[in-house]
């Protein structure tokens, strides 16, 4: 018996390599196809520009009664009726659909990869201004003029209201992806009820690094041992918002930008400076190590904020409209107007910051893109000229303000509210944008883990080696790290 | 094919599987050649018609991927950007650099770690123990643990993570509450013991349901005769249930070992945090794939895992082989 069948085995190992052999030959002429990103044939205009009946869908990291709830709000119930009515008028049949979003950047971002590779999406997206170049050359967007066509792009009246820096956002190479959907500054928040227990100054501004830990010191002396002083974005768990809402400004507070006169910053002393800053932030028990670890650190750090149990926090606007604002879905206060106070960001010490400035500040913004993909190209671009009109983005700033895209929306709206005018007027004018390169998302991780390194124990020496040597890998090109 | 035939007289000296081979040469080679030799009398040509889809379904499902996968890992492949457009085959430079990473030595660390204390020793110690007390009990005490541990194994991930996290919460976690011991950050603190206990919690169901149905098995006159002899509870266990179960042990330790070794779920409790402290194999791939965009470099870790797994498994049922040949 066994005998037969063992006869038998030659024969079908033969096969089995035959068949092997075959499924090489498979892989080898299938891996042709790996690459070449997003569909790379040009994208044309005029499809279906005369439809009378069509369909789009708009996705945001919005969803009503949870992130950006506000957002997914205006989208919802006046973008589409309002957009549906006028084509409506027109004779045309829209159907207009919101895709919402509730989950963190990152997992949004792969999520938007994947769609726009495969050929999918929703027809307008928004995304993070840093992500566009990365999206650009990867081919999963393309220019406005490919997607619409130059004349139709360029004669839209509201480019004109919309600042040159603003427009960066939405652009790579000085080329134009989308529309800019605002953009935002970052500032120390303060909850004015711990500073009053501890005896502060209820219109506290620092003017060096010196006089917040001085304040952070006295709280910690004042006030009873569970009160965190001042919480700082470290570590991994939080992502990008440790390097925009930590790293990145406290860097341009010691003095440097992380990419500047074409070098990255790797061993200098600057950057020396902000891990020390950590150092002594969360080894001498004026910040928490432990929450930054936590998966949910920093929506912890937001609660703890508006429960007084943490007395600084190094936020952006976002913080103030979204996350504490009266309505809010994270962590709202009824009473923030009166309770939360800011302050500009200090440098060193006066004058020691980028540009010799006494104060600084990091911001970003997002944009609104066509999907390269999408039926009904020019469509599309009427949604987009319709949610970016003066009406539309007035309406979208009048319940909840922010500094908007618009110029002339954002003289209307930002009077009504004093920490967005501070913010426009004295804060944007301080402030830094992230380079626009596609090294910045590696070097952004090597950066979490230089501060994850610190609050986990490391020395500031074992934490800027790993950096430096994180760097290294990262660039290639050994000039082009600044050190020393 | 096979080396020199020994002459079947001749006493086999080494392991089961040569005296097989010593079996098997004793039917006459050369007549099978000819004429079919298998028992339905189907012949070479139409034996492989019918293994074709089976061989098909595994080179599309199982190979293919294989090789896919170590054509990936010779590339420098992203997620995103310029290498993603246009990748650049690497040749082994992947490979290389992942087995002088730390990261991965971590990754494998930890997963050994994860594997042995929640699988090996967790799982099967807890399953075989649950299994050898409930035997006796009443009926509806037996019926009400058992839904209860299968349970935590039927719910899904997703809910049982949220239950876990809530549970371990640093501020009005239930096990800070139980305990008396307000903000200890157990996943901060003691990250993998606790990833451990969960996964024990969360697989015991079904060794312990493995085990019940092998208990059966072992004759109730042995466990009497053992009684009677004056055994006590470990020699009646070692002596007597043992042998009769050692299969089942070992079938069971290699399913579990392989799910573990494989498993996810931690990554929806820690995300392989603090730092890389719970990063298993899977989290360590999953992160390096999907979080940071590495699919080249990926690609060469998975296919490191995969050899790993294969390792596994064919030492186990190697072992396997070797028992049921004794």
């Amino acid at each position: 018996m066994r005998g037969s069948v063992r006869t038998g085995g030659g024969s079908k190992r033969r096969g089995t390599s035959v068949a092997s052999t075959g499924l090489i030959a498979v892989a080898l002429v299938a891996s042709g196809c790996l690459g070449s990103g997003g569909d790379d044939t040009p994208a044309d205009p005029t499809k279906n520009a005369d439809a009378t009946e069509f369909t789009l869908t708009i996705t945001s990291n919005a969803i009503k009664g949870g992130k950006n709830s506000e957002g997914a709000e205006w989208i919802e119930d006046y973008v589409i009726p309002r957009f549906v009515e006028q084509q409506a008028e027109k004779g045309v049949t829209a159907t207009i659909r919101f895709q919402p979003v509730g989950v963190d950047d990152a997992e949004y971002k792969s999520q938007l990869g994947l769609d726009l590779e495969s050929g999918k999406g929703a027809d307008i997206i928004d995304l993070d201004g840093i992500w566009v170049g990365e999206f650009a050359e990867s081919n999963f967007i393309k220019p406005l003029d490919d997607v619409i066509g130059a004349d139709v792009v360029s004669a839209w009246d509201g480019w004109d209201q919309i600042p040159e820096s603003v427009q960066q956002n939405a652009s790579y190479q000085d080329v134009r992806y989308g529309v800019p959907t605002g953009t935002d500054g970052r500032v120390i928040f303060f909850n004015r009820d711990v500073f009053a227990q501890a005896g502060l100054p209820d219109d506290w501004q620092p003017t060096s690094w010196e006089d917040i830990l001085t304040a952070a010191q006295t709280i910690k002396d004042e006030l009873p041992g569970d009160i965190v002083p001042l919480q700082l974005n470290a570590g991994t768990a939080m992502g990008e918002a440790t390097t925009m809402q930590g790293f990145l400004p406290l860097l341009a507070a010691a003095g440097a930008e992380i990419h500047q006169d074409g070098r990255w910053q790797g061993d200098t002393a600057a950057v020396r400076e902000v891990l020390e800053l950590y150092e002594t932030v969360y080894g001498t028990g004026l910040g928490d190590p432990v929450m930054q670890a936590e998966a949910k650190g920093r929506d912890r750090s937001f609660q703890l904020f508006t429960e007084g149990k943490v007395g600084m926090l190094l936020e952006s606007d976002y913080f103030w409209r979204s996350v504490v604002a009266p309505g809010a879905e994270v962590a709202p206060m009824a009473d923030r107007d009166e309770v939360v106070g800011y302050a500009k960001i200090p440098a060193i010490t006066p004058g020691s910051g980028v540009n010799g400035q006494d104060f600084v500040s990091l911001s970003g913004g997002s944009a609104r893109v066509i999907n390269p993909n999408t039926e009904f190209p020019q469509q599309a671009w009427e949604l987009m000229e319709f949610m970016n009109s003066f009406e539309a983005t007035e309406e979208q700033v009048g319940a909840a303000p922010r500094i908007t895209h618009r110029d002339d929306v954002n003289a209307e709206v930002l009077s009504g509210d004093p920490m967005l005018t501070f913010i426009a007027e004295e804060v944007v004018p301080l402030t830094l944008f992230r380079p626009g390169l596609l090294e910045y998302l590696d070097v952004s991780v090597a950066i979490q883990e230089a501060t994850y390194a610190i609050i986990d124990g490391a020395t500031v020496d074992e934490a800027i080696e790993r950096y430096q040597s994180d760097l290294e890998a990262i660039v290639g090109d050994p000039d082009a790290i600044a050190t020393g | 094919m096979t080396p020199m035939p020994s002459p079947p007289d001749e006493p086999p000296t080494v392991g089961p599987a040569d005296r097989a081979g010593a079996i098997a040469d004793v039917a006459p080679p050369q007549r099978g050649r000819r004429t079919a030799t298998d028992v339905v009398g189907l012949g070479t040509a139409r034996a492989v018609w019918f293994v074709a889809p089976a061989m098909l379904l595994i080179g599309i499902f199982l190979l293919f991927p294989a090789l896919w996968t170590l054509y990936i890992g010779s590339t420098n492949f992203e997620r995103t950007g310029p290498n993603h457009v246009n990748p650049e085959f690497t040749g082994i430079d992947n490979y290389t650099s992942v087995l002088s990473d730390p990261s991965f030595y971590n990754s494998l660390w930890v997963t050994l770690l994860f594997v042995v204390f929640s699988a090996v020793f967790g799982q099967n110690g807890l399953g075989f123990w649950l299994a050898w007390s409930l035997r006796r009990v009443d009926r509806r005490v037996r019926r009400t643990v058992e839904t209860l541990v299968l349970l935590a194994w039927i719910l899904p991930s997703s809910v049982v993570a949220f239950l876990w996290i809530a549970m371990l919460d640093r501020h009005g976690g239930t096990v800070n509450m139980l305990l008396d011991m307000p903000g200890t950050a157990w996943l901060v603190d003691y990250p993998l013991a606790s990833i451990i206990i969960f996964n024990i919690w969360r697989g015991t169901a079904f060794s312990m349901m493995l085990y019940s149905a092998a208990l059966s098995s072992v004759p109730p006159s042995h466990l009497e005769t053992a009684q009677l002899a004056g055994a006590t509870g470990a020699q009646t266990l070692r002596d007597v249930v043992f042998p009769h179960i050692r299969g089942h042990v070992l079938t069971n330790t290699l399913l579990i070992t392989l799910w573990t070794f494989n498993d996810f779920s931690p990554f929806l409790i820690t995300a392989g945090g603090p730092g890389d402290r719970t990063e298993v194999a899977a989290v360590y791939l999953y992160n390096t794939a999907i979080r940071d965009g590495d699919l080249g470099y990926s690609g060469a870790i998975s296919l490191l895992i995969l050899v790993a797994n294969v390792v596994m498994a064919l030492t186990y049922l190697r072992m396997l082989r070797k028992r049921s040949a004794t």
